[in-house]
């Protein structure tokens, strides 16, 4: 099972707060919008994820585990 | 909307196909007939397309396996095979729904508004094999608002059948917003559930979860043309045209410097430079513009060099999207050209998502700066960088083909670009544009 971070670009209105609390995987695009790195988290940058997700006033970023 | 004048078949005819059934036109019989503008009439219809009856019941799950035979890909620009569509539709959960993509927002097209409007039973045709094939009971043609003469001749060829007493499954028209991403499938599934004309987060897609939650068939106009010819003649006969991997005929909307424009149908994989010339160029070749302004510019020596198929039209970065063509010619400027495409993209953005909204609105400004010499040394960088930010950001695939267009124009307006950094504005700059920009249509979703 790998676990990834997934945004909703519709829902998000670009706080940035993500970026602040997961910069390994999360940097700001010139208008101050998340791009996502895709690939699979683990360990503590899995906590750290988490920690973003929970932080998105929008509920525009979330964790998506495959199997 | 581009003019609807329709070309004879313009190029020679190909080698007879195979089986039996109509070599060229296949889809334009109606439309090339010089007895006026008028749609066809129920009987008349019957008669120009050789067409006993509809297909009957017992040939529902055939109707999948020859479209799938076939090789049918979609025409609307997305080339997604439609058979397999149509399989995994029948195979979700629930009585499917089929809607009929009649939205033609791409302003260099018009051979969905022809078909619609000349040949309105040949789509409905389509439309019914599709619905009989997936166990549909509803289909609903959603066509924008602004194109009366299509309405009129939709609900006219419906009202024609309901006299008739042809045995139909509900079949409806809806009117949509005369928008560019009206006519995203997602944008079309919304607005018939009765949201906004806007695109929705995927998944899921329309197959899955589409109008009242069921699974749904979203197939474009030509498309749905295409599938009603398949059940008639077959997909041996179909695969009697274009190549072996895109087989079949495709409709081109043929505009700019050319002295015959309109709408021709033609098979997949012709030379361009054949449909070019007998298109009879008004002028010396600047460069092509393939796929309307959601696509893509090539240069004269591709063009010289191209056929119109995707296989090759992707080695040189290009595609036939929904088959419009736009000759450029010498005496215009192609970065104006792809400045006013670009600030209309822009403008037709759904204004859902961040990078689509902020990334298209800064790519138009700089290609505009660029355009007209007012351009800085980092314009071009920044263009570059924009279009990698906005890329694949979007919900719907929007964006994207903003960020195509635009990096075409920088290829193949290469030494203008350098030309204009340098120079300023090129003489074009006072003459009037090739590409025509629509106007003010109303801003409204519903």
């Amino acid at each position: 099972m790998s676990v990834r971070l997934r945004l909703d670009p519709i829902a998000c209105d670009g706080r940035g707060i993500c970026a602040d609390l997961l910069p390994e995987r999360i940097e700001l695009d010139d208008w101050g919008y998340p791009i996502i790195d895709p690939t699979p988290l683990s360990g503590i940058v899995l906590e750290h994820a988490k920690r973003a997700v929970a932080a998105c006033p929008v509920l525009a970023l979330r964790l998506e585990a495959d199997w | 909307m581009m003019d609807t004048t329709v070309l004879p078949a313009a190029p020679p005819p190909p080698p007879p196909p195979a089986a039996a059934g109509p070599t060229l036109p296949r889809l334009l019989v109606a439309a090339a007939r010089r007895d006026g503008d008028a749609p066809d009439a129920l009987a008349v219809h019957r008669r120009t397309y050789a067409v006993p009856s509809m297909p009957r019941r017992h040939a529902v799950e055939p109707a999948i396996a020859a479209v799938e035979r076939s090789g049918l890909r979609g025409r609307g620009g997305g080339g997604f095979p439609t058979g397999r569509k149509m399989r995994a539709v029948s195979e979700g959960g629930g009585r499917p729904v089929v809607l009929v993509n009649g939205s033609e927002g791409e302003p260099a097209s018009a051979k969905d508004s022809l078909l619609l409007t000349r040949a309105p039973h040949l789509v409905l045709d389509g439309a019914l094999v599709a619905a009989w094939a997936v166990g549909a009971k509803e289909v609903v043609v959603c066509i924008e608002r602004s194109n009366r003469p299509a309405i009129q001749a939709v609900e006219r060829a419906i009202a024609d059948r309901v006299a008739a007493g042809e045995p139909m499954p509900s079949v409806t028209v809806r009117e949509i917003p005369s928008r560019y991403v009206a006519g995203e499938e997602t944008a079309l599934v919304h607005v018939v559930n009765g949201g906004d004309a806007r695109p929705t987060l995927t998944p899921p897609r329309p197959y899955q979860k589409g109008v009242g939650g069921r699974p749904t068939l979203v197939d474009n106009v030509e498309t749905l043309c295409h599938v009603a010819q398949i059940a008639r003649w077959g997909p041996t006969w179909f695969r009697g045209q274009g190549t072996d991997a895109e087989p079949g005929t495709m409709l081109l909307t043929l505009s700019g410097a050319l002295a015959r424009r309109g709408v021709c149908e033609v098979p997949i994989g012709m030379s361009l430079e054949r449909v070019l010339t007998s298109s009879e160029p008004t002028d010396r070749l600047r460069a092509v513009l393939l796929g309307g302004y959601y696509g893509t510019w090539i240069t004269p020596a591709q063009a010289h060099r191209a056929t119109l198929d995707d296989a090759h039209l992707r080695s040189i970065g290009s595609g036939l999207g929904c088959g419009a063509v736009v000759a450029l010619p010498t005496s215009a400027c192609g970065l104006i050209e792809a400045a006013r495409v670009l600030t209309w993209l822009a403008g037709e953005t759904a204004g859902q998502c961040g990078p689509c909204v902020h990334g298209l609105a800064a790519i138009a400004r700089g290609m505009t700066e660029l355009a007209h010499g007012r351009a800085t040394a980092h314009t071009v960088d920044d263009l570059h960088r924009w279009a990698g930010q906005v890329e694949g950001r979007g919900a719907c695939s929007f964006p994207d083909g903003a960020v195509r267009h635009l990096r075409s124009a920088l290829r193949v307006f290469d030494d203008d670009v350098a030309h204009h950094l340098r120079h300023g504005p090129c003489g074009a700059v006072a003459t009037p544009p090739v590409l025509k920009i629509p106007s003010g249509a109303a801003k409204v979703w519903r």
